[in-house]
């Protein structure tokens, strides 16, 4: 048979076939670099060094969380031969059943797992871990590990300070190549907030292997190695003792107390109740269904989550507002004959008082009628034109004082409450079919009116300030921790300096002028410590209303501003005076002399009046 | 007389010899460095595996040397029928005498030593085919003969798929070279060639862009062994044709793209129900248009209007054009059920992986991903002989045998390669000339099937460690480590050298 020329076909066919083995080889060695780095981490193995996390201080330099070493037990199942499986369990004083069973789930998911080691046991006791140590040899496989975990000296802030936990995938997703699998994070409050600077740097040690993972030696004798740097430490502006006095008062009562230094910002303390204790943050794991079931849900940081009607401290704030718009001197009188009239026979009321009254006795007394008439002055001025335009006036104002938005505080999970808008009552009533009157309930802090608890609190600084507040923050300035500069910056409400004085002296009288002379918060009396406050009491649709209470202290160069809320609480006066007095005195004196007060609060348990879905 | 011993002194092609010699002592090298650090010994030693290839090189050079100097070239003729059938008996007794090798039955047992009968099976199936297509009225055109060549090549092929040793079966498949050289139409050859593509194109890129793969390789056919009148009409109906669906899918994706866009829009900055759920409707139909729907549409219009035109016109081109178009169509479309049903799990998971549709480095995928960072991190030069980590640490599997290449590859670079490569390639084209050279047909036919087998060997091989090919368990012709393989190749190659030898004796 000839070829007819289909031998050289062939041959051309065989060239081209040893150019594309070629070409592709080409391309594996001289184009592809990544094949080079792969080699090298193929045959080179990174012992990860972890650096300490930083350690979150409180103002005064007492530790709210630091490290100690927990001991973990690793196997490499590869490496594991025969041993004794009964001598093993009594060392670690662990059952031989779950060394069986581990090592059972171990061999299903050996292909997943490779030459790896994984942690069998976690957090194990040092006495254990040291009988370990000395006995190790006898099983090949298995081996100790020294890892930092999160400790916590005293019972401060567990709702603030936030959890630290191994990273799971959908965070290692979201935070792509700056973890990896088996690292820890912040995941809450400031732990999280602050995860960049308290991480640290990891470092590692290379080592030369094989296949079977086994080290032959360190690399270029250790030359390349990487030491690791310590994660930055977090200063608070939490006051611990602070922090923990309100956690003992608000303990058994659903509500937050929010303690703030008015001249910084600076939050000294902030508790919600429940709360989650330190304890549990240290095995967030293992309390998580425990957490996540109760139904007064520990997790919810009421402080700055919970949106409430503020109740009667809001008439400072609408005071404010009718002074700053002229509407309102302090020497007017209004009468009060137990409510305000208005409409066919509506009826705002009001509890027994001295009638008529000025505008510091409507503070100290808390009447109602007087603030229905600053707020139908503030609204039907004629300068508006309408009650529309009066109310997004009345809006600028309120929203100056930092509430129906968020503050900005360093919490990542702060809400903003709301304050209604003339659009808000058009869409509900349409247009032009309101008045003043129908919204007579925002004069005392009711009806569209919302706000967190810190929102009070920073209203109580705004005050104790005459005029303007910082933003609330609770990381102070350190080395290595850059705060914004947003928080150091005075922030002025719309309301000129000079009126606050005159609702301050209102405050002051409501605290100071003796019990029976109808100052509603003579209960938070201190002596010495010019205590200015204003109580509250707002309706709750579930049940008994809630107690509120602002104050500060002293009148003059105040020192701390407290808002405290407690969830049918029933008055101001009830609840939320005395606490918060007592955590001005506990602040300002450190030493509490009203004892039986004290405890009274403490012991006070309101949980079964509390109704949740 | 002066011509006629020129010619005695070239009749064994020494340079054969040579790059047969080369080659062996590249494997031997290798061998010995891939197993240096977890068995450092001698290249001697018996006890490492350099030391027993030099035992299994030594033996083959004694078996080279009978087969050239000692045994008649004439009797290969007359034994390749007894030999076959010999050999066919022992694939089929190893079936069921055999220890469980990885899950093949390919390999007989004999105390210190182990040897396949697959390997011979090469030698005598390559010797029976030659003498069949070398018989004087033999013609391949018939079907009769088309089908005793064929079952001479695929019976052996067979029993070894029943051994499970695939990889050695897919082998015989070189064989169709041979039989494209004596006189089997190219045609079959370039078919062959498209479903293997098609099969490939549809399991990787999908069906739409196979169907615009197949259409884009007919056109060009169609035009340029049509007879019809207007190729430049043709290219420029076919060429537009093929552009349009290249860009379709990318056009539709757009379409859909600026639909979300304006459903994001209405979700997000004015958010009002009713005309949200109104441009649902609207705009919904548009992410349903599948490519592949208008392709099917279009091709539905124009097949029968094309068939007319082929029959009107008698224009044959067009109307095996046209056929060969519903035939891929039909190819495409039953590609997963051939996957899914016909291949067996483990087959599947290695095309995966080879074709990227999984990735899977810890399990089928770990082999080549290891060879393939062994052969990347050698670079130009290598890392020089013995300092290769991927290989003497034991990264890549069966380093020795299937992936000697590999070793190649760190130590030795991309020059290493291209050595090897080249020697190969040279031997195969040497084979394929002194084949050509010969008057006999018997020589010349075994010439080939030599050369079909290296061939075939080689580019599976290579082309598993560079990721080509599916991971496939064959060795490198004379590199890799082992008897039995290295025995057959020699005897394979030395049996037509004696052949070369005896030929051109005679002229």
């Amino acid at each position: 048979m000839k070829s007819d020329g289909r031998h050289i076909r062939l041959l051309i066919g065989l060239g081209a076939a040893a150019l594309l083995l070629l070409g592709r080889i080409f391309t594996l060695q001289i184009v592809n670099e990544g094949y080079k780095e792969d080699a090298d981490r193929n045959a080179t193995i990174y012992e990860t060094i972890y650096p300490t996390r930083g350690v979150i201080y409180d103002r005064n330099g007492e530790i709210l969380v630091g490290n100690k070493v927990a001991y973990d037990i690793l196997v490499n199942p590869r490496e594991v031969e025969a041993f004794d499986t009964l001598a093993l369990a009594t060392v670690l004083d662990v059952d031989t059943e779950f060394i069986r069973s581990r090592l059972a789930e171990y061999n299903r998911r050996r292909r997943a797992i490779g030459f790896q080691a994984v942690t069998m046991i976690r957090n194990l006791p040092a006495e254990t871990y040291m009988r370990f140590d000395e006995v190790k040899y006898k099983f090949p496989g298995f081996r100790g590990q020294v890892r930092s975990i999160r400790d916590y000296p005293v019972n401060a802030g567990g709702n603030l300070l936030g959890y630290v936990s191994e990273v799971n995938q959908s965070y290692l997703d979201s935070h792509p190549g700056e973890y990896r699998s088996g690292d820890y994070a912040g995941m809450t409050g400031i732990e999280a907030a602050r995860e960049k600077e308290l991480r640290g740097e990891k470092g590692y040690h290379i080592y030369l292997r094989n296949s079977r993972n086994q080290i032959e030696q360190p690399y270029k004798d250790g030359t390349m190695d990487k030491e690791a740097v310590p994660g930055h430490d977090i200063v608070t502006t939490i006051d611990a003792t602070l922090q923990q006095y309100g956690q003992e008062l608000m303990q058994n009562k659903v509500g937050s107390l929010v303690a703030i230094e008015p001249s910084t910002g600076e939050i000294l303390a902030l508790v919600s109740s429940p709360g989650i204790d330190v304890s549990m943050l240290a095995d967030i794991g293992k309390h998580w269904n425990e957490i996540s079931e109760d139904p007064y849900k520990p997790m919810y940081n009421r402080a700055v989550q919970a949106s409430y009607p503020p109740g009667s401290v809001f008439k400072l704030v609408n005071g404010l507002i009718g002074l700053q718009e002229g509407v309102l001197r302090p020497e007017m009188m209004y009468s009060c004959s137990r409510g305000y009239s208005f409409g066919a026979g509506h009826k705002l009321g009001c509890h027994g008082h001295k009638s008529p009254l000025n505008m510091e006795e409507s503070i100290m007394m808390s009447c109602n009628a007087y603030y229905c008439y600053v707020l139908k002055n503030i609204l039907d001025n004629r300068k508006y034109g309408n009650v529309a335009d009066g109310l997004d006036a009345w809006h600028d104002y309120v929203e100056s004082f930092g509430f129906g938005r968020k503050l900005g505080s360093d919490f990542p999970a702060e809400l903003s409450g709301s304050i209604p808008t003339s659009r808000t009552y058009n869409r509900s009533y349409g247009k032009g079919r309101w008045n003043s009157t129908t919204v007579i309930s925002l004069s005392i802090g009711q009806g569209e009116i919302l706000a967190t608890p810190m929102h009070l609190a920073n209203l109580c600084a705004t005050i104790a300030n005459r005029g303007h507040y910082y933003i609330p923050h609770i990381i102070k300035a350190s080395e290595g921790v850059e705060i914004d500069k947003r928080f150091t910056e005075k922030q002025y409400t719309l309301v000129d300096t000079t009126h606050f004085p005159k609702v301050i002296k209102g405050m002051w009288r409501a605290v100071n002028s003796g019990a029976g002379m109808g100052g509603t918060a003579w209960i938070a009396h201190v002596d010495s410590l010019d205590i200015c406050g204003k109580t509250g009491t707002a309706q709750n649709p579930r049940g008994a209303d809630n107690s509120v209470f602002i104050c500060f202290a002293p009148m003059d160069n105040p020192k701390i501003a407290v808002a405290c809320y407690v969830e049918n609480g029933g008055f101001g006066a009830t609840y939320a005076a005395p606490m918060a007095s007592l955590m001005v005195e506990k602040y300002l004196k450190r030493k509490i002399k009203r004892t039986d007060l004290e405890k009274r609060m403490k012991e006070a348990n309101l949980m079964s009046r509390v109704k949740h879905d | 007389m002066i011509e006629q011993h020129a010619h005695k002194r070239q009749s064994i092609d020494w340079a054969m010899i040579g790059v047969y010699l080369a080659l062996v002592l590249i494997g031997w090298l290798n061998i010995y460095a891939s197993v240096h650090s977890s068995e450092p010994a001698s290249m001697l030693a018996w006890s490492s595996r350099a030391g027993k290839q030099f035992v299994w090189i030594l033996t083959s050079l004694g078996l080279a040397a009978l087969i050239l100097f000692v045994l008649p070239p004439r009797l290969w003729e007359g034994v390749c029928i007894p030999f076959y059938i010999v050999v066919v008996f022992l694939l089929v007794v190893v079936i069921f005498v055999s220890s469980d090798v990885k899950g093949s039955h390919s390999w007989f047992d004999l105390g210190p030593i182990r040897f396949q009968p697959a390997e011979i099976s090469k030698i005598s199936t390559s010797l029976l085919l030659s003498f069949i297509l070398s018989q004087q009225n033999f013609r391949l055109s018939k079907f009769k003969d088309f089908m005793i060549a064929a079952a001479v090549i695929v019976l052996p092929m067979l029993i070894i798929v029943a051994e499970s040793e695939t990889g050695s079966a897919l082998v015989y498949t070189g064989f169709i070279f041979v039989l494209y050289r004596e006189g089997f139409s190219g045609w079959w050859l370039g078919l062959i060639g498209l479903v293997i593509a098609l099969f490939i194109a549809t399991l990787t890129a999908g069906a739409y862009w196979s169907v615009v793969g197949l259409i884009a390789v007919l056109v060009p056919f169609c035009v340029l062994t049509g007879s019809g009148g207007h190729p430049w009409r043709r290219i420029l109906v076919g060429g537009l044709f093929v552009l349009f669906m290249a860009f379709l899918p990318g056009i539709l994706e757009w379409a859909c793209s600026l639909m979300e866009g304006h459903l994001d829009y209405l979700n997000h900055r004015i958010w009002v129900p009713q005309a949200h759920e109104s441009a649902q409707t609207i705009w919904s139909f548009l992410p349903q248009i599948k490519p592949i729907y208008v392709l099917l549409v279009l091709s539905v219009g124009a097949t029968p209007f094309l068939l007319f035109h082929a029959y009107w016109e008698k224009d044959q081109a067009l109307a095996i054009t046209v056929g060969a178009f519903l035939l891929g169509v039909a190819l495409i479309f039953s590609t997963d059920y051939i996957f899914e049903n016909v291949l067996q799990p483990h087959q599947q998971s290695r095309i995966e992986v080879l074709l990227g549709m999984k990735e899977d480095l810890a399990g089928v995928g770990y082999n080549v991903h290891q060879s393939k960072i062994a052969i990347g991190s050698g670079g130009l030069l290598g890392k020089g002989f013995l300092q290769g980590t991927q290989t003497t640490f034991g990264f890549v599997p069966e380093q020795t045998t299937d992936f000697i290449f590999c070793t190649v590859g760190e130590e030795w670079g991309f020059l290493g390669c291209l050595v090897v490569i080249a020697l190969y390639t040279f031997l195969i084209a040497r084979l394929i000339m002194d084949a050509e050279s010969c008057r006999g047909n018997f020589t010349r036919i075994y010439g080939y099937c030599v050369a079909s087998c290296i061939f075939m060997h080689l580019f599976i091989n290579v082309g598993m460690t560079v990721g080509l090919m599916p991971v496939i368990g064959i060795p490198l012709p004379l590199l890799s480590y082992g008897g039995s393989s290295l025995w057959a190749f020699t005897i394979l190659i030395f049996i037509f050298l004696a052949l070369y030898r005896n030929e051109k004796k005679y002229f």
